[in-house]
C-alpha cells in the first residue's frame, strides 16, 4: 500500500522534509543566542499563529473543510485554562486537557450538526462563524469571567516556577511556544500518512467519489473538525498564559478568526511547511503595520496596510506562498524533488 | 402589556426591512457569482457616513442623498469586481475570503483614518418625530427608511425577474458559458452585480444613520447580521432575504426588550440554530443552492 504512494510529494520516508524540519528547528533552537528578548516575543507569537495555523490545515488543508470561526475553539480553550488556572489553582499542564477535550467536543458537534444535514461548503464557514459570534456575545456578559472587562491572571511572583505555571519570561515562552509548535508538525505529518490522512485527502478530493470507494466521509470530516478545534483551543490556552490577560472581544472576535487562518492560506494549504512559513509573514507585518500606526498615532492606519498587504499577497500567490517557492525550487533544480 | 409588545415586534419589523434590504445585496452577489461579500458590513458603513456627512456639510436629508450612495457604491463596487473580484470566480472560497478581509480592512482602516473612531449621531428634527397609528408609536424614520427599503426590495426583484438585464443574470447564474456564447457580456454583467450587491448596502447604510450612531467598526456587525439574515432566509432567495430580515428584526427587538440590550443578537442565534437544524437550507431556499 505505502509503496504505490511513492508519487506523493510529502510520502513519508521522504528524508528532504524530515531534513528541513531538523534543521529548521535546530536553527530556532540557536536563534535565541541572538536575537533580543523583543524578537523573542514577536517570533513566540509567530510560533504559536504557526501552531494554530497547522492546526487548522489538518481539517482545511488535509481534509478540505473550511470552518472560518475558529476563534470559537480559541477562545473557549484560553478561557478554560485560564480560569481553572486562576479560580481553583489547576495546573495549565492539567487544565490543557479539558481545554483540548471540550474544544474537541465542541467542533464535533458543530461539525456533526452541520454535516448531517448535508450543510456543506458555504453554509458551514458562515455557521462557524456565527457560532463563534454567538459564544463571544455570551461570554461578554457572563459575570464568572469578567464580562466585556476581561480576566486577568495574577502577576508572576518572586516563586514562579515557569515549569509548573507555565508562565515566564521570554527565554521561556520562545522554547515552550517551540515546543508547540514542533508537538503540531509532528502531529500533522503523522496524520498525513495515517490511514485517516489518505481518507480526508480523498474527502477533499472528491467526497462522493471518496464515500463511493467506502470511505466513510461524515466520519472523516467530524474527525478532522475535531481534531483541529481541540488543537486550536490549546492554543488559545497558551495564548492566554502569555499574555496574562483574557478579553472575549480579542480571543472570540471575528478578528481572531480571521488572524488564525490567514498564516495556512497565505503560506499554502495542505502542505506541512505553508502554514509556518505563513506565520513567518503575517505576524510580523501585522507588528509592522501597528508600529506604523502607533508612530504617525493614526488609528486605522495599521488596518489599511494589512488589508493592502493581504490583498497584494492573494493576488501574487493565489495559492500560498510555500507552493510557489516550491515551483521556483523546482525550475531550478529540474531533478530535485522538493515537498 | 400586548400594545407594548405589539410596538417591540412594530418596530422590529421596521428595522427588519431595512435589513432584508442588506441581505438582498449579498444575496444578489451570491445567486449570480457564488461569492460571499464577507466586506458587505464595511459597504454599509460607506453608505452610513455618506448619509452623515450629506446632512452635516450640505444639509441634504438621509432620503435625497439616497440616489447618492447608491450611485457611489455601485461604482465601487463595480469598479471592484471589473479590476480585481472576476479574477477570483474560480478561486478558492478561501482565497476569495482573503481577498474580501483584505479590502473590508482596508475600508475601515481608511474611515477610522479619515472620519476617526467616535460615533457620528445624525440628528435632525424629523429624527423625533413620530407616527401614531392605534396604540402602536413608530418613529417617523425608521418607517421611512423601511418603506424605502421594501420598495427597493421590491422594484430589485421585478428588474430581475422581467428587465433583459435581470434574464441575463439569471442565464449567467444558470449557465457562464453558455451566456457568453449566446453574447451576454459576463465580466460586464457580474461587475453590474456586484455594483448592484453594493447599492443595496450603501442604501441601507444611508437608511440607517438617521437612528444609528455611525462608526467604522460597526462593520463586522453588518457583514454579521447579514450571514444571519441569509442563512435564516436562504442563500439566493430573494423572499428569503425578505423573510430573515423580517424574522431577525423582530427576534432583535424582543431580546432586546426581555433580556438584555447588550444582548440583542441572542434570539437571533437561536433562530439561527432552529432553522439550522429544522431546514439546513434556509427557509425559502432551494436544496442545492449551497453548493
Amino acid at each position: 500500500m505505502t509503496d504505490r504512494c511513492v508519487l506523493d510529494e510529502t510520502a513519508p520516508t521522504d528524508w528532504r522534509t524530515l531534513t528541513a524540519a531538523v534543521a529548521f528547528v535546530a536553527l530556532m533552537v540557536a536563534l535565541p543566542a541572538v536575537v533580543n528578548p523583543f524578537h523573542m516575543t514577536v517570533l513566540s507569537l509567530i510560533f504559536l499563529f504557526a501552531y494554530c495555523g497547522q492546526a487548522w490545515n489538518i481539517m482545511m488543508g488535509f481534509a478540505g473543510q473550511l470552518s472560518l470561526g475558529h476563534a470559537l475553539y480559541f477562545g473557549v480553550g484560553s478561557y478554560i485554562v485560564a480560569v481553572l488556572a486562576q479560580r481553583y489553582g489547576i495546573s495549565p499542564w492539567i487544565g490543557a486537557v479539558p481545554a483540548f477535550v471540550v474544544c474537541a467536543l465542541l467542533g464535533a458537534a458543530l461539525a456533526a450538526v452541520g454535516f448531517r444535514f448535508a450543510v456543506r461548503g458555504v453554509y458551514f464557514a458562515l455557521l462557524t462563524i456565527a457560532f463563534a459570534e454567538l459564544v463571544r456575545i455570551l461570554f461578554e456578559h457572563w459575570e464568572l469571567i469578567g464580562k466585556t472587562g476581561g480576566f486577568f491572571l495574577k502577576a508572576l511572583g518572586a516563586d514562579n516556577n515557569p515549569l509548573l505555571s507555565l508562565r515566564g519570561g521570554p527565554l521561556f515562552t520562545y522554547y515552550a511556544s517551540l515546543a508547540l509548535l514542533v508537538i503540531s508538525w509532528v502531529v500533522a505529518w503523522r496524520l498525513l500518512h495515517s490511514r485517516t490522512g489518505y481518507f480526508w485527502r480523498a474527502v477533499r478530493e472528491d467526497e462522493d467519489a471518496a464515500r463511493a470507494l467506502g470511505v466513510p466521509a461524515f466520519r472523516m470530516k467530524v474527525l478532522a473538525v475535531s481534531i483541529s478545534a481541540g488543537m486550536t483551543g490549546v492554543g488559545g490556552a497558551w495564548f492566554g498564559l502569555i499574555n496574562g490577560s483574557l478579553f472575549p472581544e480579542t480571543v472570540l472576535g471575528m478578528r481572531m478568526s480571521i488572524d488564525l487562518i490567514l498564516a495556512p492560506i497565505i503560506g499554502g494549504l495542505g502542505s506541512l511547511f505553508g502554514p509556518i512559513l505563513g506565520a513567518f509573514i503575517t505576524v510580523p507585518l501585522n507588528e509592522l503595520a501597528k508600529d506604523l500606526a502607533q508612530k504617525y498615532s493614526l488609528s486605522g492606519l495599521n488596518l489599511l496596510i494589512y488589508g493592502l498587504l493581504l490583498t497584494l499577497v492573494v493576488i501574487a500567490a493565489p495559492e500560498g506562498v510555500w507552493p510557489k517557492l516550491v515551483k521556483a525550487a523546482k525550475r531550478l533544480l529540474p531533478k530535485g524533488r522538493r515537498s | 402589556m400586548i400594545d407594548q409588545y405589539a410596538n417591540i415586534v412594530a418596530g422590529g419589523l421596521l428595522l427588519g426591512a431595512v435589513y432584508a434590504l442588506i441581505a438582498t445585496g449579498l444575496n444578489i452577489i451570491f445567486g449570480v457569482m457564488r461569492v460571499v461579500n464577507f466586506a458587505h458590513g464595511e459597504m454599509v458603513v460607506i453608505g452610513m457616513y455618506t448619509g452623515y456627512w450629506a446632512w452635516s456639510l450640505v444639509k441634504l436629508p438621509p432620503l435625497a442623498a439616497l440616489p447618492f450612495a447608491a450611485a457611489l457604491l455601485f461604482g465601487l463596487g463595480y469598479a471592484f469586481q471589473r479590476l480585481l473580484g472576476n479574477r477570483f470566480l474560480t478561486a478558492p472560497q478561501h482565497v476569495q475570503f482573503i481577498l474580501f478581509i483584505g479590502l473590508a480592512l482596508m475600508i475601515t482602516g481608511l474611515h477610522a483614518m479619515l472620519f476617526g473612531p467616535e460615533p457620528r449621531g445624525l440628528q435632525s428634527e424629523a429624527s423625533f418625530a413620530v407616527y401614531r397609528v392605534g396604540f402602536l408609536r413608530l418613529d417617523a424614520t425608521r418607517v421611512q427608511a423601511a418603506v424605502v427599503a421594501v420598495i427597493l426590495v421590491a422594484a430589485l426583484g421585478l428588474w430581475l425577474r422581467f428587465s433583459l438585464t435581470g434574464k441575463a443574470l439569471k442565464a449567467a447564474a444558470t449557465n457562464p458559458v453558455g451566456g457568453r456564447a449566446v453574447g451576454i457580456r459576463i465580466p460586464h454583467l457580474f461587475a453590474v452585480t456586484a455594483g448592484i450587491g453594493a447599492a443595496c448596502a450603501g442604501c441601507a447604510g444611508v437608511l440607517v444613520a438617521p437612528f444609528f450612531d455611525t462608526q467604522p467598526y460597526l462593520a463586522a456587525d453588518y457583514t454579521l447580521l447579514a450571514f444571519i439574515t441569509v442563512i435564516v432566509g436562504g442563500l439566493a432567495s430573494l423572499p428569503g432575504a425578505m423573510l430573515g430580515g423580517l424574522l431577525i428584526g423582530v427576534a432583535e427587538a424582543l431580546a432586546a426588550y426581555t433580556v438584555a440590550p447588550s444582548l440583542k443578537s441572542l434570539f437571533s442565534y437561536a433562530l439561527l440554530i432552529i432553522v439550522i437544524l429544522a431546514r439546513p437550507v434556509g427557509l425559502l431556499g432551494k436544496p442545492g443552492d449551497a453548493h
